[in-house]
Order: structure tokens, then sequence, then C-alpha cells
């Protein structure tokens, strides 16, 4: 569905990327793990159009994206929940959601969704009306995954989702990805929890100072001894 | 005027009470207009960080359209304000293409330049068409006042009252309830975070331009009927003013440019009243000054919100 080849990015004089390769499969959820600085965040925005690469391939359904702006891409089904959440502060619940479904026409279909959102983050259902900024941090990220949803994306890229969150509201999130999963949504979770993130994914890849350094299937790459040693605190 | 319902016919109120009331409808008159223009300012700059220098310029744009649509074609004041509109907006327009966009990327300083230099471009170029001599706007409205209870209020007043607040409501329901409204408040939170909406931010930016300079050119279109009188040059101080008042209400707000814009019109007539004329200027500069000192952040501004 989604197949990055040496993927190379740089900020000014710093090569953030460096040969960076990996594949999506339709259907799965796919993990990208590694530290703080490793590239994670800097991979998802080259993926989705807010920065480009210098050189390297991104193809999605065959397409290569990786010249097309952020907004085009938005439109053929792939949607990028930031990290930091990101949501519209000044602006209603409902709103923020209003947005996400910011290309499409269908008033059917938008308003179907809506309700999906709702009913997966019943929070969100209590808070139509609220300001986003004076939302909690697990509530932002709630919404910032609805939102996300509103543009019925077939492929779902998450920077981080449980940063910053309580362990309990960690697993409801874990939970919900999950859930959306399971619909048919394929998910790209980027994560620095990865012993969670390994835990819900069908695939991983390690990211080191700008490169993949391992993949294979999660259950493997979760009993990697390097892995264990220094993703899992094991 | 209702707390003046209990005077009779032909008895006047006190002449003080009664000046302040006839400075104040001068003075919201003009500040209407200052407000039309203060939110091309505040808009652009709330979604782009720039100080448009040459919104000033455009509102003279508007006003000469507004001007030749009816000498030389001979339309009646309501189609001349919206041609001189869509002619504002799509020089707006061409001027984000030309000038700004090429140097979205670069500093804000070599940004405000730009703007600068494409102010005194169309400044010199109308000069140069239009000669520096003032000309008469057409009367398109013969004048009358109206005498209530000792206060005056013109037909050219409540004109520039009623298409102000007429535009300013159809302003906020394209902001608050349409698409093109709730992605442009998008782009001015997160600009970023409004990409991955699938919101194209050039378009935005256009549009934003485009009812900036429509309001400008409607409050250039006003002036010329309020004061008779149209030049090249004559966008260059309402242009300050009208910064002034967007710096003022709180810049990047648009509640805020409106308030301001009245304040500073209220301020600079109250000024003119009691002080002497030449004072009159000095105003909106002794304004900024204050406001800079003690609240930057504007009337209705909040904290300086920074961008991550
Ligand atoms: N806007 C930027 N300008 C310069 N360097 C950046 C910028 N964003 C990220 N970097 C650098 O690129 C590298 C990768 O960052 P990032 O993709 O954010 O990592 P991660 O998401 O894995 O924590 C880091 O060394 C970071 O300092
Ligand atoms: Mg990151």
């Amino acid at each position: 569905m989604l197949i990055v080849e040496e993927l190379n990015v740089f900020y000014g004089g710093i090569h953030a990327l460096k040969e960076v390769s990996f594949q999506v499969k339709e259907g799965e959820i796919m993990t990208l793990i590694g530290a703080n600085g490793a590239g994670k965040t800097t991979t998802l925005k080259a993926i989705s159009g807010l920065i480009r690469g210098r050189s390297g391939s991104i193809r999605y359904n065959g397409e290569d994206i990786a010249s097309m702006p952020a907004h085009q891409i938005v439109r053929k089904g792939l949607s990028q929940v930031p990290e930091g959440r990101r949501v519209f502060a000044d602006m209603s619940v409902a709103e923020n959601l209003t947005l996400g479904a910011y290309h499409r026409k269908e008033a059917i279909s938008i308003k179907s969704d809506l309700e999906w959102v709702y009913q997966l983050f019943p929070r969100l259902a209590e808070r139509q009306q609220q300001m986003a900024g004076t939302l909690s941090g697990g509530e932002q990220q709630m919404l910032a995954i609805g939102r996300g949803l509103m543009s019925h994306p077939k492929l779902l890229l998450l920077d981080e989702p449980s940063m910053g969150l309580a362990p309990l509201l960690v697993k409801e999130i874990f939970e919900i990805i999950r859930e959306i999963n399971s619909t048919g949504v394929t998910i790209l979770l980027v994560e620095q929890n990865a012993h969670m993130a390994l835990s819900v994914a069908d695939t991983a890849y390690v990211m080191e100072t700008g490169r993949v350094v391992l993949s294979g299937r999660a259950a493997e790459v979760a009993a990697n001894a390097q892995v264990r040693a220094a993703y899992l605190g094991a | 005027m209702a707390a003046l319902a209990f005077l009779g016919e032909g008895e006047d109120v006190a002449p003080v009470i009664q000046e302040i009331l006839q400075q104040l409808v001068n003075g919201i008159s003009l500040g209407s207009i200052y407000a039309l223009v203060a939110l091309g300012y505040t808009m652009v700059y709330g979604i782009i960080k720039l100080i448009n220098f040459a919104h000033g310029d455009i509102y003279m744009i508007g006003a000469f359209t507004g001007y030749f649509a009816i000498k030389i074609f001979h339309l009646p004041f309501l189609p001349a304000l919206v041609v001189a509109m869509v002619v504002a907006a799509c020089l707006g327009i061409l001027i984000e293409r030309l000038a700004y966009r090429p140097l979205r990327n670069s500093t804000r300083i070599a940004a405000l330049i730009t703007a600068i230099g494409v102010s005194f471009l169309i400044q010199n170029v109308a000069l140069l068409i239009w000669q520096p001599n003032p000309r008469a706007f057409p009367d398109v409205f013969p004048f009358r006042s109206y005498d209530l209870w000792g206060v005056y209020i013109d037909n050219r007043q409540l004109l520039i009252l009623g298409v102000s607040v007429l535009l300013m409501i159809v302003l906020h329901y394209v902001v608050h309830y349409t698409n093109i409204g709730r992605a442009m408040r998008a782009v001015a939170l997160d600009d970023d975070a409004a990409r991955l909406m699938g919101i194209d931010v050039d378009k935005v930016i256009s549009f934003t331009f485009a009812i900036g300079s429509a309001l400008a050119a409607a409050g250039g279109v006003l002036v010329g009927v309020y004061y008779n009188r149209i030049d090249p040059m004559m966008g260059t101080m309402p242009g300050l003013k009208a910064f002034v008042a967007a710096v003022l209400g709180g810049i990047g707000i648009i509640p805020g440019a409106m308030l301001g814009g009245l304040v500073m019109g209220v301020a600079e007539v109250m000024v003119v009243a009691l002080t002497e004329s030449t004072w009159k200027d000095a105003v909106a500069f002794a304004i900024l000054i204050i406001i800079l000192l003690v609240r930057p952040a504007g009337i209705m501004g909040r904290r300086v919100r920074e961008k991550v």
C-alpha cells in the first residue's frame, strides 16, 4: 500500500533521514519505533507532504506522492495525526472534526463518520461545543485522532499518540487504534512506547539516528535481544 | 438616543452633552471606515504574519475604481461599490501572488520591506496616471442632514454606518459559518495542521487577501462619498491609522480590528474638537506608542501566541 524507498531528508545541513526504506501492507498495523530524535516524525512528515525529501521515492497505491502537495495527499486517503496533537485550540470540538472532513462533499457519509467518531470517543460527544484548547491532554489526543478519521482515510499515520498520557489512557488509546484497524483502516504507528506499540502491531521497523536498523514481524522484533535491551528495558 | 427621549420638542440638551454626542456620531462614522480598513491588516497578519503596508493603497485604488465606475460608467452607488470591491480583491490576490508568495519562507523583514516597496509602486503609478491633484468624488447622495435634538447626523454618515455594519455581519458569517472561513481560522492557528486537513493553504491566503482588499475598497469608496475628494496619496494616513487600529484591538483578532477602528475614529474626532486640528494625525501615533508600552497584545489580545 505504501512503499518508501531510499528516502533522504535534510534540515539544512542535518541529514535527518538516511536511505530510509520500508513498506506498509494493506490492512495491517505497522509500527515505527525508535528513540527521541531517530527521525520518526520526519518520516511521517515526508509521507504526508509537510516536508520534501531530497531523494528517494514514496509510493502510495502505486502512485509517487513524494512531490505532491500535502492537501492533495489527504484527498488520496492518507491522513496524519501529528505529534503533539495540534488541535485547533481556539475552535470547538465540533469545528475541529468538521475541518477533518474539509475536502469531502458527501454530507451523508460525513455524518456517519462523525457518528462513528463520537461512538469511539464518547467524551468528545459530550464536549462538542467546548474549545479544543481547554480539553485535557487525553481528550485532545482523542480529538486529534477523531479529526484524522473524519477525512475517511485508508491509511492513518499516528505520531506518538501515547505521548504524555497516563497509563490507563494509553491503554484506552491503543485499544481504539486496534478497533480503527479492525474496520479496515491501515495504520502506521510511530511510538516511543515500544512495548505497547509492538503489542498491537503486525510488523515493526526500528529507527536509529535517521536509519532503519531492524525490521520484521512485531513479535520477532519484540523478541530481538538488542531491542529488548534498548527499548523494552529487559 | 433613548436617553434623550424625555426631552420635549425644540428643547436642547445641555450644550456639552450635545457636543459630545455630535462628536461621537462623527467619530463612529469615521471609525467605521478605519475599522473596514483595519480588518484587512488584521486578517492578513493573522494568516501570514505580514503587515501589508500596501493595504492603504488598495483602499485608494478602491476609491478611484468607485470614482470611475460612477463618473465614466454612470453606475449607481451600490453597483459601483461592488465593482470597486471586486477590482480591489483581484489586486490584493495579484499582489500576494507576485510580491509576497515568493518570500513566504524568507525573513519577516524581507517581506515587510517588500510590502513598503509595493506601496510605493502603487502610489507612484497612481500619481503618474491620475496626477497628484485631488478630484471631486461624484455627488451620489445630495447632502441631507437630520437634526436629532440638536445632534446632527447626515445621510452620508448613515450610509457609512449601514454599509460597514452590513459588511461586518457578512464577514462574521463567512469567517464563522462557512468552510472557507473555518479554513482561514485553521490556517491562522496552525498552518501545517491545516494542510493535514486537506486545506490548500495558498488558496486560503489568496482568499484572505481578496476579502481584506475588498473591505478596504469599500472604505475607500465611502470616504470618497463622505469627504467628496480623492487623490493618489489618500491611502497613506488612513492606512497608518487603520494599522494602529488593528494593533489597538489586537492584531490578528477580527473583532479587535472593528473595536480598534471605532476607538481610533472617536479619539481623532474628539481631539480635533478639543484642541487644534493640527493634532489630528498625531493621535494615531500617540495611541500606538501607548498601546505598545501598556498592552502590546492590544485591547482584545490575550497572550502573544507563538507558533511551534
Ligand atoms: N525543523 C527541524 N530543523 C532542524 N532539525 C530538525 C527539525 N526537525 C527535526 N530535526 C532533527 O531531525 C532529527 C530527527 O527528528 P525527528 O524526526 O523529530 O525525530 P523523532 O520523531 O524520531 O523524535 C533530529 O536530530 C532532530 O533534531
Ligand atoms: Mg517525533
